[in-house]
């Protein structure tokens, strides 16, 4: 039992155990296929047979591992079995939403559908998604303005300045709170907070920016403080031991290393927000036209954009639904590009 | 090395910036000539009932239009409650909404108030069919009375073999299918004409009262028009209300009026609002009706949402003023209302009706 | 550019205006997160609080007071996320080991790709999905469910149309899967490579490796990943709104169609046509959601916290 004994009998052992052929988990795979397929032709349900065959494949490799090489290896390889499914169950519908998407959008991307807004004068002309574009990117702008400093620098003092203590401790539990805050009532604090100020029905793509820039922030912080806790502090004390100021030593050392992180993280909130529906609804108001002024008047943006075509429920809105959607998500895929590119630019260099 | 990347990256953002606020959508340059053109300009809001949203958007675009789209016109579909605050407040020059003002709150009162005094205009703009929509394999046509179809909303009806709907349908073969009724899961002025219809018509089997939320627990809930619809014809046993412009392809129950059973139609549902009763004690400037739903005569159909457009008869403003008048003036027109009845699938005002609306539209700035 | 280099300035007073400005700026940052929190909670509260006492019929027709109102709704909530964490951490966990550890590169790097993409469809499109897409597709699941496992009460009597708390957990599940999965991939893949070649030079196969070295150092990041899931799964308005078929019945069926709905959706789906003492209801239930991610995260904390004191034992 005890570790000693463990060790005794290993020195017992041959230096090579025995190992199930390689060929060994293709083998239960098409085993459990095959069997999954059997159940499917005896009457039951097609989700009965690849739960059949997913059961099978799981319960007969680490089986047969276990039989042959021993339990660490059996846990090993039902592991190695279980992480892969995973990804397999996660991926395929994650694909296919994604295919729906693109298959379902691309019908409707043309020129007319970039460029032109839903402005019309005649009900007969064609419309298109411009005005929305440009609000989906101000009000996002606008957010990730807000957003990016306050959360980045608020990480920076819970992993370099709050050593722990209680305030430090209060933001990171009060910022974990934050990402539960249900979109629409960010919203409502929104519309609450600039109709106080400025009047009742105020509508500008800045109002929905502070929402959205509520839902933001702990993402942001959240992302960043996870990859500053990552930089080893060999670096930062490396640094210090030049005579580096703390500070620059943030500036030049910890960010550049965690930078990679931190884009993506902000990438992430980015994504995460510039698909959200309800407090725009709330806050920014509707246009037809284009609107450049993020201060004022009404501002659609891409998502709200969807829901009221989809509410709609004609054919053609179901199409311009879908169409937007693929925008939105060409824009996000390309604000990936970007970030990953200055991730790549501003790092430090290895070797 | 970064530094020179990273100075070459702030003006290029800049640069990048400026081009996508210089140019405007394209459709948006320039208005065509038009020898017919009204003359409007500057921008005009309204917000308020979602129900007329697709009516809202036909009219904007054709008095946008007339005006060379110099006129820009907004209506922010965001629910009649709020689009009657928002008018009362004055955020917004009009409003439309399903359910006619009420001094309950204090709400004419204070909508009395922002028009300076004067009495509130307020118009039937908006007349739809709610069709009760339902999907039987091999039933093409469907004759219900009140009474059954509270039932079946109510959970007391659970299978279309049942005798109730047999009686009423002597020729149909109804099939031994579970019924899915669909209602709205949000709150919404077609689900309160629908059930002011069942308590109304059927008060034995319907013992609710008519608000926005359907106060039954059970059956199929679907969000907005659209999800109704699509609920409703994609499930085989399903039956759901909705406004009949949207229900597409389904087929719509006959509902009892008098002795007969009729067929949703845009005329029916313009009789009815012809035959009901104006509201007690309302200014002149005022058409809110009590919508009539045990009418007798059969070429009415009760089943209808009813939704008005609330302005003022003068503003402080002369270009608001005209523009409220110049877009009024069209939506209550014959014109207008026939648009709305293409696009929106509404059905147009009776022509007395209409000519009424049209003299109280004319009061605006006289 | 500046003589920091060239001369060391720890002793001159210049480095500690630098510092003690960054420090204060860092400082004022975190302060706005708790200021933007507290005027958060104060507007909830000072709008809802009328709220909680309104007359019997604003909170009809399904209950009489406030608690009858918002108690289906916590419920309904708390399913459809527990429900959506049953299934996406797990998965989760296990794409982004997958990814940081298991796949190729060339198989992992476009799947991660995507699966950032993914946290960027409109909810609007997950509800589409959801309701036109994946219900109808899960009706036979749920029938053989309760055919089979019918004795556990979760599995009662089946919607027809698949519209359920279960497929409305399936779609939250998918909707935070991506952000679950990025923040935990990002955070294996820094384990340091070091920890990794000693776990394997001490004879570990690979799942040991990921035990002994890659989770202890991922920890907090993995919790975190999970508790932003919560959070979106707790606060997702749109795509509940559209899949889940509304009703009042408190069961502990997960299949039927008249499971009550989440705070968030009920929100989305009374706004538009209220009454000012509805509004200062919903508010109020906004409210309840608030505290209740208040608690979930003093629980998390506190668990998170205690497995902590015993590794350290």
């Amino acid at each position: 039992m005890s570790t000693f004994e463990e060790v005794e009998s290993r020195v017992h052992v041959p230096l090579t155990t025995p190992r199930l052929p390689r060929v060994a988990p293709i083998l239960v795979g098409v085993m459990a296929v095959a069997l999954g397929g059997l159940v499917v032709v005896l009457g039951a349900s097609i989700f009965v047979g690849v739960l059949a065959a997913a059961v099978t494949f799981l319960v007969a490799l680490p089986g047969w591992s276990y039989g042959v090489e021993g339990r660490r290896a059996a846990v090993d390889r039902l592991m190695t079995a279980l992480i892969w499914s995973a990804f397999g169950v996660a991926v395929v519908p994650l694909v296919s939403l994604l295919w729906q998407v693109v298959s379902s959008g691309i019908e409707r991307i043309d020129g007319t559908f970039l460029t032109y807004s839903a402005f019309r004068t005649q009900i007969d002309q064609p419309t298109g998604i411009y005005h929305a574009i440009i609000g989906t990117l101000m009000i996002t702008l606008g957010a990730a303005l807000i957003s990016v400093p306050i959360g980045v620098l608020a990480a920076i003092y819970l992993v370099e300045y709050g050593n722990k203590n209680r305030l430090s401790r209060s933001i990171t539990f009060l910022v974990d709170v934050m990402t539960g805050i249900p979109s629409i009532v960010a919203g409502l604090f929104a519309f609450a907070l600039f109709t106080l100020m400025f009047g009742p029905a105020y509508v500008s793509g800045f109002g929905g920016s502070v929402a959205l820039s509520l839902l933001m922030i702990p993402i942001v912080v959240r992302a960043t403080e996870e990859m500053l806790m990552l930089v080893p502090s060999d670096l930062r004390e490396a640094s210090y031991a030049l005579g580096t100021p703390k500070w620059r030593t943030i500036m030049k050392v910890v960010i550049p290393t965690a930078l990679g992180g931190i884009l993506t993280g902000i990438t992430l909130a980015i994504s995460r927000i510039i698909g959200e529906t309800a407090p725009l609804l709330l806050i920014a108001g509707a246009a037809t036209k284009t609107n450049f002024n993020l201060f004022d008047g009404g501002m659609t943006t891409l998502p709200v954009y969807i829901y009221t075509e989809r509410l709609d429920g004609s054919d053609e809105a179901k199409l311009n639904a879908w169409g937007a959607a693929l925008v939105l998500i060409v824009i996000v895929m390309l604000l990936n590009l970007v970030a990953r590119l200055v991730g790549r630019l501003f790092a430090p260099s290895k070797g | 090395m970064n530094t020179p990347i990273r100075r070459a990256l702030v003006p290029s953002v800049a640069l990048l910036a400026i081009f996508a606020t210089a140019c405007g959508a394209d459709n948006e340059k320039g208005g065509s000539d038009n020898d017919a053109s009204t003359g409007l300009s500057g921008t005009l809001a309204g917000a308020g009932a979602t129900s007329q949203e697709k009516a809202q958007e036909a009219w904007y675009t054709a008095v946008q239009g007339q005006n060379d789209g110099n006129l820009e016109i907004t209506y922010n579909a965001i629910g009649s409650t709020d689009g009657r605050s928002q008018f009362v407040e004055g955020a917004v020059s009009f409003a439309g909404t399903d359910s006619y003002l009420k001094d309950d709150e204090g709400e004419l009162t204070a909508a009395k108030e922002r028009c300076g005094g004067e009495d509130v205009i307020e118009v039937p703009a908006y007349v739809s069919s709610i069709a009760i929509a339902f999907n039987v394999p091999g039933v093409d046509t469907l004759n219900l009375t009140a009474d059954t179809i509270a039932q079946i909303f109510d959970g007391k009806i659970t299978n279309w073999n049942d005798d109730a709907i047999a009686a009423d349908n002597p020729d149909a073969e109804l099939p031994d299918l579970k019924i899915t009724p669909v209602h709205r899961s949000d709150d919404s002025g077609t689900t309160k004409n629908f059930t002011d219809y069942l308590g109304k018509v059927a008060p034995d089997s319907w013992g609710y009262e008519a608000e926005d939320a359907f106060p039954v627990s059970g059956g199929e809930g679907a969000e907005g028009t659209s999800g109704v619809v699509e609920l409703i014809g994609s499930t085989e046993g399903a039956i759901g209300y909705a406004d009949a412009s949207q229900t597409g392809d389904l087929t719509a129950v006959s509902v009892k009026v008098g002795d007969e059973f009729v067929a949703p139609s845009p005329e029916g549902a313009a009789n009815t609002v012809a035959v009901s009763e104006p509201v007690a004690d309302r200014a002149e400037t005022d058409m809110a009706v009590d919508v009539n739903r045990n009418v007798e005569d059969p070429t009415a159909y009760p089943v209808i949402l009813l939704s008005y457009i609330i302005a003022c008869q003068h503003y402080d403003d002369a270009e608001e003023e005209a523009n409220v008048k110049g877009y009024l003036s069209y939506i209550v027109s014959d014109e207008g209302q026939s648009e709305a009845a293409d696009y929106a699938g509404s059905a147009p005002l009776s022509a007395d009706t209409a000519a009424r609306a049209q003299e109280i539209v004319a009061k605006i700035g006289a | 550019m500046t003589n920091t280099a060239a001369s060391p300035d720890w002793t001159t007073s210049k480095a500690g205006i630098g510092d003690r400005i960054f420090a204060a700026l860092a400082l004022a940052a975190g302060l706005v997160i708790v200021g933007a929190l507290a005027a958060v909670f104060v507007f909830l509260a000072i709008k809802g609080a009328p709220g909680f006492s309104r007359a019997a019929d604003v909170y009809g027709p399904h209950a009489t007071d406030f608690f009858g109102y918002v108690g289906p709704l916590l419920v309904g909530t708390l399913t459809a996320s527990v429900i959506a964490l049953i299934i996406a951490v797990p998965l989760a966990w296990g794409i982004a080991l997958a990814i940081s550890h298991y796949a190729p590169k060339w198989l992992g790097t476009p799947v991660a790709y995507v699966i950032d993409l993914l946290a960027a469809v409109p909810s609007v499109v997950y509800g589409l999905w959801g309701a036109f897409y994946l219900a109808p597709k899960t009706v036979p699941a749920y029938e053989w469910l309760h055919e089979h496992f019918g004795f556990i009460p979760f599995f009662g009597e089946t919607s027809a149309t698949g519209r359920t708390v279960m497929t409305a957990g399936i779609v939250l599940a998918i909707m935070i899967l991506p952000i679950i999965t990025a923040i935990s991939r990002e955070v294996f893949s820094r384990t340091p490579r070091l920890n990794e070649e000693a776990a394997y030079a001490l004879g570990a196969t690979k799942w040991e490796m990921i035990r002994m070295s890659v989770f202890p150092y991922a920890r907090s990041g993995m919790v975190s990943a999970v508790m932003l899931g919560l959070g979106r799964a707790l606060g997702e308005t749109m795509a509940v709104t559209m899949v889940l078929s509304v009703g009042f019945d408190l069961s502990w069926n997960l299949l039927g169609s008249s499971s009550p709905t989440s705070i968030a959706a009920n929100i989305a789906l009374k706004y538009k046509e209220r009454s000012a003492d509805l509004l200062a209801v919903l508010i109020a239930t906004g409210l309840v959601l608030f505290l209740m991610t208040f608690v979930v995260n003093f629980v998390a904390r506190w668990i998170v916290g205690r497995s902590e004191r015993k590794m350290a034992r």
